[in-house]
């Protein structure tokens, strides 16, 4: 299988287990959800993955590596370089907050094509040429005016969406995208969804999707898996946790949420 | 319904701060100072005031631990009679300054408007000129007196404590907690002393203390200039001062200085672990053991 | 009949540096009867949370009037605040920011039962009365989670014994198995003790679940309202049309709401 497997992941800091024994796949050309409440360790998971844990944390278990041409048995076990160079081309992120993820003193264009120049190889105008064509997948509009704004110059939705095309610009195989869409407003959220699902599809990406939002998780995800205390607790299609939940807890959280006839329908209960 | 469970329980006390060692240790050194001035006079000591120009600038030996200054009186004798001069000066200075700036600032940030500016406009009239300048100048127009000097170095470090205190007064101010408890009635003292203040105090504690080194040497920059401490009096800041010049006789500034050293040190870290030990979030923790 | 909270063409401007003007609540009308709650349910920056500190006197009207019981809600100045104003309590959006962090809850919730219209409650009956336990109240802030805490908050704002509970996104920090059940307690709370509820909220799909009825606002301005039945099921207006269409249903089956 190509993609990414996590094989009994444990974290612990300060003496705390935080993660104990995680396992979950995330296989390429499907969004895998991992969905729990804050301290499941949700977050934390996504973090270890790219090696980006908390100092002074002792991580255990295995993530295997596959993209068909790059396979690397264990990304914990990489040297600091190494993982260094998996994060720049091959395993991308996105977080929660667009506008704290940017760096607010550089331009958009700036931010695009350092990243894509250096990892790429690309002279500045190929890379240009890159950061437009990026711009226009994510669907930023006028993508050569925005190239030379800065980030307090876009609303959260279009940051969010400039966050995924220099997540996307190195080509990467992997994707971590953690509560990409919590800080964005409804109707914003819907388009970044959209946007989330076409990447996946298009480009073969494996996104493993950290959110609490079972909403979101029945929107995009292809299977998701719910954590609790540090470990997936349940983990199948999204169909059958949302749906038909085998353990109780996965049945309480879908069930916490507020019963509703869908919208919109003319239909009242 | 089912109550929710709770995490455990943790209350903040203050005797925890002397559990800490760091706070043990700042805490010990500041006692032995103490003891320090009130035995001194019973001490075998030599009169920190007796001059013998035949024995100047002697480097320490058995006879002088801490060698003679440049009139010959003895080091050691002055370096621990110093003390009785130096730490309530310090504790006193930096205690006004951290008052009436804590106070002048509350009140600039909390209220605004004419009240901040005009509170402002004088600080930055005192930022305006080099500190020790206009400590000159003001010690210099109150007439020389150690008295005089203390009043001059608390008109230019108040604005410090000011500046601070109304940034965090500021911040702190738009916090849901402080508009909760308008909502339920407080006015603007209760507000300000139950819901502002307390949250502010670990950064002007800390603040100070970091300031203790400061007002030493200021104090001894105008005993230098015989505007503070009259000589001979022994006074550690003008004792340094007379030190640095004798590039020599290494041992004149070294011992004063290695006295304020040790004040300034045993503050910042008490400093340090009263921040911790107000704090609820922090007191039941040992230093170091918690996130 | 008076409507315990009036809110007649309220307009709220802020003045932003080199910008001109902003007009973030723009000539809304809204009502809250006695024993009502109203969900007032809009996107970011539409004005909600500004009509919310307006209607407790903590923004200045720059036209129109909000009224308490038919008597104006002044602006809340230096001074304290006025006693009978005092029968309109908040629960803030972050519960991480809403308690003192150095006083004990019981302390904040006391600051409450003092300024009380009548005889309230005993602290631990307040805390019992939102699920948690009596004994919470000798703990501080930092010891209770983001759900406890808003609980807290709720406990206190009750405490004063209000005529009008205003939530401003009360459960948006929450985690969303929290969000719903925190919501429904705080429209029995406020039903129970007798005050109506102001529930402001970006989630419609909440909203819907607690409220009589449901207001939508979009750039400063009331689009629709009517009861909530009503606007979930038959919407009028294209933003609430377009509102309910981007909720992301939990169903299982892999729809992708509408942009």
């Amino acid at each position: 299988m190509t993609g990414l497997e996590i094989t009994g992941l444990t974290l612990e800091l300060n003496g705390r287990r935080i993660l104990d024994g995680v396992d979950v796949s995330a296989p390429a050309g499907q969004v895998t959800g991992l969905a729990g409440e804050s301290g499941s360790g949700k977050t934390m998971t996504g973090l270890a993955v790219m090696g980006l844990q908390p100092a002074g944390s002792k991580v255990g278990g295995t993530v295997s590596y596959d993209d068909g041409e790059v396979q690397v048995a264990d990304l914990l076990s990489l040297r600091p370089g190494a993982l260094n160079r998996m994060r720049a081309r091959r395993i991308a992120m996105v977080f929660q907050d667009p506008s704290s993820s940017l760096q607010p003193m550089l331009s958009i264009g700036a931010q695009l094509t350092d990243h894509v120049r250096h990892h790429l190889g690309l002279s500045r105008q190929a890379a240009r040429t890159r950061a437009v064509e990026l711009l226009e997948r994510v669907q930023v509009p006028s993508p050569e005016a925005a190239l030379k704004r800065y980030p307090h110059q876009f609303s959260g939705g279009q940051l969010q969406r400039i966050a995924f095309a220099i997540a996307i610009a190195c080509e990467p195989k992997v994707l971590i995208a953690d509560e990409p869409t919590t800080a964005l407003d409804v109707t914003v959220q819907a388009g970044v969804l959209r946007l989330l699902r076409g990447l996946t599809d298009d480009l073969g990406l494996a996104v493993l999707l950290v959110t609490h939002d079972l909403g979101v998780m029945s929107a995009v995800a292809d299977t998701v898996a719910v954590m609790r205390h540090g470990v997936v607790v349940e983990h199948g299609s999204r169909y059958q946790v949302i749906r038909e939940p085998r353990t109780e807890y996965a049945r309480e959280l879908v069930e916490s949420l507020p019963h509703t006839p869908p919208p919109g329908t003319g239909e009242p209960e | 319904m089912t109550a929710v469970p709770l995490r455990r329980r943790r209350a903040p006390s203050l005797p925890v701060a002397w559990r800490r060692p760091a706070a043990l240790a700042g805490a010990l050194v500041l006692l032995a100072w103490v003891v320090v001035a009130l035995i001194v006079p019973l001490l075998p000591l030599e009169d920190p005031l007796r001059q013998s120009v035949g024995a100047a600038f002697q480097a320490p030996s058995a006879a002088h631990l801490f060698g003679t200054d440049q009139l010959g009186r003895d080091v050691l004798s002055r370096t621990l009679w110093g003390v009785r001069s130096s730490l309530p000066l310090a504790v006193a200075l930096v205690a006004g300054s951290l008052v009436i700036g804590s106070v002048l600032g509350a009140l600039a940030g909390y209220l605004g408007g004419v009240v901040d500016e005009v509170i402002m406009r004088v600080a930055d009239l005192v930022f305006a000129f080099p500190t020790i300048i206009l400590a000159m100048v003001v010690a210099a127009a109150l007439g020389p007196s150690l008295v005089n000097a203390v009043i001059a170095l608390l008109i230019v470090s108040w604005p410090n404590y000011a500046r601070v205190m109304r940034a965090l007064v500021l911040g702190a101010r738009g916090q849901e907690y402080v508009i909760a408890g308008r909502l339920l009635g407080a006015g603007p003292l209760t507000s300000l002393r139950r819901d502002v203040l307390p949250n502010v105090s670990a950064p002007m504690l800390v603040l100070a203390m970091l300031d203790f080194g400061n007002q030493i040497l200021l104090l001894a920059g105008l005993s230098f200039l015989g505007l503070g401490a009259v000589p001979p009096t022994p006074e550690w800041g003008s004792m340094v001062a007379d030190g640095v010049v004798q590039f020599s006789s290494w041992w004149l500034a070294t011992f004063p200085g290695l006295a304020i050293f040790s004040v300034v040190v045993a503050f910042n870290l008490i400093g340090d672990s009263l921040r911790d030990a107000l704090d609820p979030r922090t007191a039941g923790a040992v230093q170091g053991s918690s996130i | 009949m008076t409507a315990r909270l009036q809110v007649e063409a309220a307009t709220v401007t802020y003045r932003q540096p080199g910008r001109g003007v902003l007009t973030a609540v723009d000539g809304v009308d809204l009502r809250v009867e006695p024993g009502e709650v109203v969900g007032l349910v809009g996107e970011s920056g539409c004005g909600k949370s500004t009509l919310a500190r307006a209607a407790c006197g903590l923004e200045p009207l720059a036209g129109g009037r909000i009224l308490l019981d038919g008597e104006p809600v002044q602006r809340l100045g230096l001074r304290a605040r006025e006693v009978r104003l005092r029968r309109i309590q908040m629960v803030f959006q972050n519960p991480y920011a809403s308690l003192n962090p150095r006083r004990r809850v019981g302390a904040q919730i006391e600051d409450g039962r003092r300024v009380a219209a009548g005889a309230p409650a005993p602290v631990g009956e307040l805390l019992e009365s939102v699920g948690l336990d009596a004994a919470a109240a000798s703990r501080y802030p930092h010891e209770f989670s983001g759900g406890q805490r808003q609980r807290v908050a709720i406990a206190r704002a009750m405490a004063t014994r209000p005529d009008l509970l205003i939530g401003d996104e009360p459960i948006a920090s929450l985690d969303a198995s929290l969000q719903a059940r925190v919501a429904a307690l705080m429209r029995r709370v406020a039903l129970e003790n007798g005050a109506s509820l102001l529930f402001i909220s970006h989630d419609l799909a909440v909203v819907r679940a607690i409220a009589d009825r449901i207001a939508v606002m979009q750039s400063g301005r009331i689009v629709e309202q009517g009861p909530a039945e009503q606007v979930w099921a038959a919407p009028q207006h294209p933003y609430t049309r377009r509102l309910l269409a981007a909720i992301p249903v939990a169903d299982g089956l892999g729809r992708l709401p509408a942009v």
